[in-house]
């Protein structure tokens, strides 16, 4: 594998063409016009205009990129996270064009798209999942009759859906009813699938995950969990390993569900095992995300592994770099921090010139960053400025030095959610590692109410 | 006339009103998709909704008129 393109932009565009220079492979990267001065595409050692900036006309356009890496003559296609990457359609033209996909097969990526088919095929590996529908439905009328069995509260939720969208908690006949039709109507529109089914509603859940590697020759592993509980709107905002407040007895099940999980559909390249875990420890299969994860870099931190060094290997046709479970270890403790370009407390998106970009202490922090002083952070794509992942021997220290990192960075020309970590580090809730899903909306009402 | 101006870029995602309906200040007339949000956009002021200028599913710009009030 000599030249690599990547189908991807901003922060992770950039991560990929870190490990591909450290290995000395080529890169091509793409563009659409609102990108042109992103520190990536000067990265790249080629860079090619792939259309205007809105993602349909430029990231999205399979055909047009499939060309473009013919024509460069590379090796293989990087995906990156979101835009194409769980495109099964895409996954299978790359590798019709005699390209290779660095990803899962696309009949993996199929499977696990499908919220409802993903869910069987747990079930027969032994997996556990939460209590739902085991098929999709289809009407209101049968919707109800079902939640009556399931027993409120439920999830509402598309088949299709993912990124926080398409998921909504109804309380009661009466909020189903509201939120039937709008669900529909979403997952339709931001996935081109309306098909919905029920889940029960874990009150007082935690979202852990568990982050799993396979390779052509038949191993898995997995490289331990990472608990994403803080979470606005569906969406994660910070990320920690290993998950505070969690016995071993029970980390050690759920490793052992997430490679079970993989090894039910021969698990190719990196993927994600995502669970809810209740106040009792029990915990459920949500989903498997086949791709790199944006939160990659706390697993990075605690193994002291490159994974996308390992998603080129495998990609290749090696052999995982490490095949036995046991010489895979996590040490200390790391923390994502995700910098959005948001109004912290409305969380509505703030477009703009970054005007100022000082990041302050680097004590143990690494910044996986898209953006450079005088960029533009445009609306066309995700608001994400940049991670900060901090590492260091115990959670108590990362919290440490986070509040020394937050306290000196200066980010100016957008407004960011830097303010509420700021807050949010010395919050009881947080500080304790008991925290659940719920964490951060309790916490802002509570801020609200104070005041 | 008043108009309603767009106030970021995005795509109209749903539209709450119609042409001759009358609004009340602070009421969510339309919702626009942008950065894999959804944002509400409220009418400034009462009235009567005079023509809409955007369609499901439009990328508008900011400052784009959304809406014309009588």
């Amino acid at each position: 594998m000599k030249k690599v393109l990547i189908a991807n932009r901003g922060e992770i565009a950039r991560r990929i063409i870190e490990t591909c220079k450290k290995l000395h492979i080529e890169t091509v990267a793409i563009y659409a016009e609102a990108d042109a001065d992103l520190p990536y595409v000067k990265e790249a050692d080629t860079a090619f205009l792939i259309g205007p900036s809105q993602v349909q006309q430029s990231y999205l356009k399979a055909d047009d990129i499939l060309a473009l890496a013919k024509r460069e003559g590379v090796d293989a296609i990087h995906p990156g996270y979101g835009l194409l990457s769980e495109n099964a359609s895409f996954a299978r033209k790359v590798e019709e064009s005699g390209m290779i996909f660095i990803g899962p097969n696309p009949e993996t990526i199929d499977k696990m798209g499908d919220k409802i088919g993903s869910r069987q095929t747990m079930i027969a590996a032994g997996v556990p999942v939460v209590p739902g529908t085991e098929e999709g439905v289809h009407t209101l009328e049968a919707a109800v009759e079902e939640a009556m069995r399931i027993g409120y509260p439920i999830m509402l939720k598309a088949s299709s859906g993912g990124g926080g969208i398409g998921m909504v908690r109804c309380e009661d006949e009466q909020t189903l009813s509201q939120n039937f039709m709008s669900v529909k109507q979403r997952a339709k529109a931001y996935f081109g699938d309306d098909v919905v089914f029920l889940e029960k509603y874990i009150a007082d859940g935690r979202h852990i995950e568990v982050q799993i590697f396979g390779d052509t020759h038949g191993n898995i592993v997995h490289l331990f969990e990472r608990n994403c509980s803080v979470q606005r709107r569906n969406q994660k905002v910070i990320e920690e390993s290993p998950s505070p407040d969690f016995p071993q007895e029970a980390r050690e099940r759920l490793l052992k569900a997430a490679v079970d999980a993989a090894k039910a559909v021969n698990y190719r390249n990196a993927g994600t095992v995502e669970f809810i875990v209740d106040e009792n420890n029990q915990f459920y299969f949500l989903e498997m995300n086949t791709r790199l994860q944006v939160e990659h870099p706390v697993t990075e931190e605690v193994t002291g592994f490159d994974l996308v060094e390992w998603q080129l290997e495998v990609a290749k046709g090696n052999s995982l770099p490490i095949t036995n479970q046991h010489e895979i270890q996590s040490t200390g403790h790391a923390m994502e921090f995700r910098i959005y370009a948001e109004d912290p407390k409305t969380f509505f998106p703030s477009p703009g010139t970054i005007k100022t970009l000082q990041w302050g202490s680097m004590d143990h922090v690494r910044i996986d960053s898209g953006y450079e002083e005088g960029n533009a952070v445009t609306p066309f794509y995700d608001p994400m400025i940049a991670k900060v992942i901090i590492k260091s021997d115990s959670r108590q220290q990362v919290i440490a030095h986070a509040q020394n990192f937050f306290a000196s960075v200066t980010i100016e020309g957008v407004k960011t959610n830097v303010p509420l970590f700021r807050e949010f580090l010395g919050a009881q809730a947080f500080q304790d590692g008991s925290y659940t899903t719920a964490v951060l909306p309790q916490w802002l009402e509570q801020q609200k109410e104070e005041k | 006339m008043k108009q309603l101006l767009s106030t970021m870029a995005g795509t109209v995602f749903t539209i709450g009103v119609s042409e001759g309906d009358e609004v009340t200040a602070g009421q969510t007339v339309l919702v626009l998709e942008s950065m894999k949000m959804e944002i509400p956009i409220e009418a400034e002021t009462a009235g009567k909704v005079a023509t809409i200028n955007a369609r499901i599913g439009d990328f508008v710009n900011e400052g784009d008129v959304l809406l014309t009030f009588e």
